[in-house]
């Protein structure tokens, strides 16, 4: 529908990533989003070992952290902060926060990233077809991607996820995430795929007598890629934010089990006696989400300067 | 253009049809028994049985959707015998819960969901393209670092933390505006707006943010078109440059955006008005969730998917208006 004629990025090799070191050195910004990133990935990855710094379970009680008289209140400045518990605790179950916070991190993150892988798979997969074999594959792949845009995403989402009873909570809310989320990468990718199915070294490799595959795999694919990750870092706050409003609207991950949009909706009550508890989670998601959206606009810049943009 | 309108209203039916089906499908075929619930806890096989051909749900699925699709358009006849019910056009069916008209239900509570959404989206489109346009005009100097530096912190604020901020802030502390309670527009026009001002901020940070980001990026692109460089060889003033030339071709993506925001903010909605305590359509929704009260479920999923294809489709219209390469 857009009339703007989208002139494709210049992918040379290597040299895409070199131009993105080069960028990571000029820019502070990013230094910074990227170790805010590191520092969460790692989280996920290794939460049980870095939440045992604190000396505390995620799900671990301590009932001598709180004030019983005071509604559960915790006891001392900053909502209980003390050298035992580094970031204070919970009201009424003396539940340590750093340790939830990490482990947190871990459920929040990997559904996000888990989602994400799925959107990057199948976003990837269909557009390519839709954009390479065109005709009637195309058709119904448009189709489709149009059909799922039309979905009210997020209240289709609460409503499978609170109709679904006894499953597993996180493995079902990465597949609701991800099933929403393909269309609009698959779009990115069939135009990406449009304009380069044509370019003289695909030509040149079909008159070589490469097969549909290989042309697939060795020519577009490494084409289509720099878009791909670009759209795909940018992608990855929102998948965070979703996962924290499913968690929050409690149709999402179920305490005991920790998640950033569970102990925001848990702390929200608690913002004006213990704003610590309420801050925490908060800070923890505004970071991430700012961190990948640095990240991602750093990447789009370097790898695709001009393209998928709607 | 009419063949073309005619076109994408019959696709606009074919998409909701499709999206109907799936939710009925989805939500029928689940394990859950709402005749038992309905029936309560001591309840007999053969009145269970007969609420369930009450209910129609002793038919096979395709059946059930026929006569839920045929109800929409024609209204029906509900329900047998003495306890027939006459549901008329458009009938979405009665509520499970307090056996309410579900039609009636979202009529009732639209409203609120309208003006929280209404009042969002001039808030954050004016404030969004202001900035966004005022950052591109003035590319890399201090006021578009500034601006754009600001708009990537806002866009990353959880929406939780900004209402929470702002309840925190200018109700409790301060009280210069009421806690949130929805008064209609039509009885006290400045009581309607005083009340639904934190929602429409606390809403419209994130958007107004990412509308900045991608206002000025669009704006950037086209003023670095050559035909800028002559409107601008033409003698034109700068303003009539920016304003007729520039923001005119640079505002197709941000209107693309616009569609889908506005669509999708019934949805979003349900997250705001919860925080503020608003009785809006994404409450209703929500109270039915627990109650697995199926049919409002069902009507609320398919407003707003209309909400969406039609925005869609408002959207596709004003391409042409605001772009003048675009025809149909």
């Amino acid at each position: 529908m857009t009339t703007t004629t989208t002139s494709p990025p210049v992918h040379g090799g290597g040299g895409a990533w070199r131009l993105v070191r080069a960028e990571l050195r000029r820019r502070a910004s990013l230094k910074v989003s990227l170790a805010v990133v590191a520092l969460f990935a790692l989280m996920t990855v290794a939460a049980p070992l870095i939440g045992s710094l604190g000396g505390w379970g995620p799900e671990e009680f301590d009932k001598s952290a709180v004030d019983p008289y005071l509604g559960g209140l915790p006891i001392g400045p900053l909502g209980g902060v003390s050298a035992e518990h580094w970031l204070g605790v919970e009201p009424v179950t003396g539940r340590d926060l750093f340790a939830r916070v990490v482990h947190g991190a871990q459920v929040s993150l990997l559904i996000a990233f888990a989602a994400t892988a799925i959107v990057v798979l199948a976003g990837t997969t269909a557009g390519i077809a839709a954009g390479y074999f065109g005709g009637r594959t195309d058709t119904v792949l448009s189709r489709l991607m149009d059909l799922t845009m039309s979905f009210p995403s997020l209240i289709f989402m609460i409503a499978m996820m609170s109709v679904a009873r006894d499953v597993d909570r996180i493995l079902l809310m990465t597949l609701v995430i991800g099933l929403f989320g393909w269309p609009g990468l698959a779009r990115v990718v069939r135009g990406q795929t449009l304009s380069l199915k044509h370019r003289e070294y695909v030509d040149a490799a079909r008159v070589g007598g490469s097969g549909p595959w290989r042309i697939l795999a060795r020519d577009i694919l490494p084409g289509v890629a720099g878009p791909v990750i670009a759209y795909t870092t940018l992608m990855v706050p929102g998948m965070i934010a979703t996962e924290a409003a499913l968690s929050y609207l409690g149709v999402g991950v179920r305490p005991p089990t920790p998640s950033w949009g569970q102990m925001i909706a848990e702390s929200v009550a608690y913002y004006d006696t213990d704003p610590l508890y309420f801050l925490v989670p908060s800070l923890c998601l505004f970071l991430t989400v700012l961190a990948f959206t640095l990240l991602g606009d750093a990447l789009r810049d370097v790898l695709d300067p001009r393209g998928s943009r709607t | 253009m009419i063949l073309y309108l005619g076109r994408r209203l019959l696709q606009v039916l074919g998409v909701l049809l499709a999206i109907a089906a799936v939710t009925f499908t989805i939500f029928y075929v689940l394990p859950s028994d709402p005749a038992a619930a309905a029936c309560g806890k001591a309840c007999s096989d053969e009145r269970l049985e007969a609420i369930r051909a009450h209910m129609g749900l002793d038919r096979p699925v395709w059946s059930q959707f026929a006569d839920f699709v045929t109800g929409v358009f024609t209204g029906r006849t509900m329900g047998t015998g003495q306890y027939a019910l006459r549901c008329d056009f458009p009938c979405l069916g009665y509520s499970y819960e307090n056996s309410e008209n579900v039609w009636d239900l979202l009529v009732d509570r639209l409203p609120v969901s309208a003006s929280l959404a209404a009042g969002a989206a001039v808030l954050w489109l004016a404030l969004g393209l202001s900035a966004g346009v005022t950052a591109a005009l003035r590319k890399d100097t201090l006021t578009d670092r500034a601006l754009m530096v600001g708009a990537v912190a806002a866009a990353s604020l959880p929406v939780y933390f900004t209402s929470v901020l702002l309840i925190h802030g200018l109700i409790r502390l301060t009280g210069l505006l009421p806690y949130p309670q929805y008064v209609p527009l039509t009885s006290d026009p400045l009581s309607w707006a005083s009340n639904l001002l934190l929602p429409w901020v606390a809403l419209a940070v994130l958007y107004a943010a990412m509308y900045a980001r991608q206002s000025r990026g669009s704006m950037i692109e086209s003023m670095a078109e050559p035909y800028i460089r002559t409107a601008r060889a033409k003698g034109l003033p700068r303003r009539t440059v920016v304003v007729k030339h520039g923001l005119r071709a640079g505002m197709t993506p941000v209107l693309t955006l616009f569609g889908m925001d506005l669509g999708g903010l019934l949805a979003g909605a349900v997250i705001t008005e919860s925080l503020f305590g608003l009785p809006g359509v994404g409450r209703l929704f929500y109270g039915a969730l627990s109650t697995g009260d199926q049919p409002v479920i069902l009507g609320v999923t398919l407003l707003a998917a209309a909400f969406i294809v039609v925005a869609n489709l408002a959207v596709d219209l004003l391409y042409a208006v605001v772009d003048p390469r675009v025809r149909y």
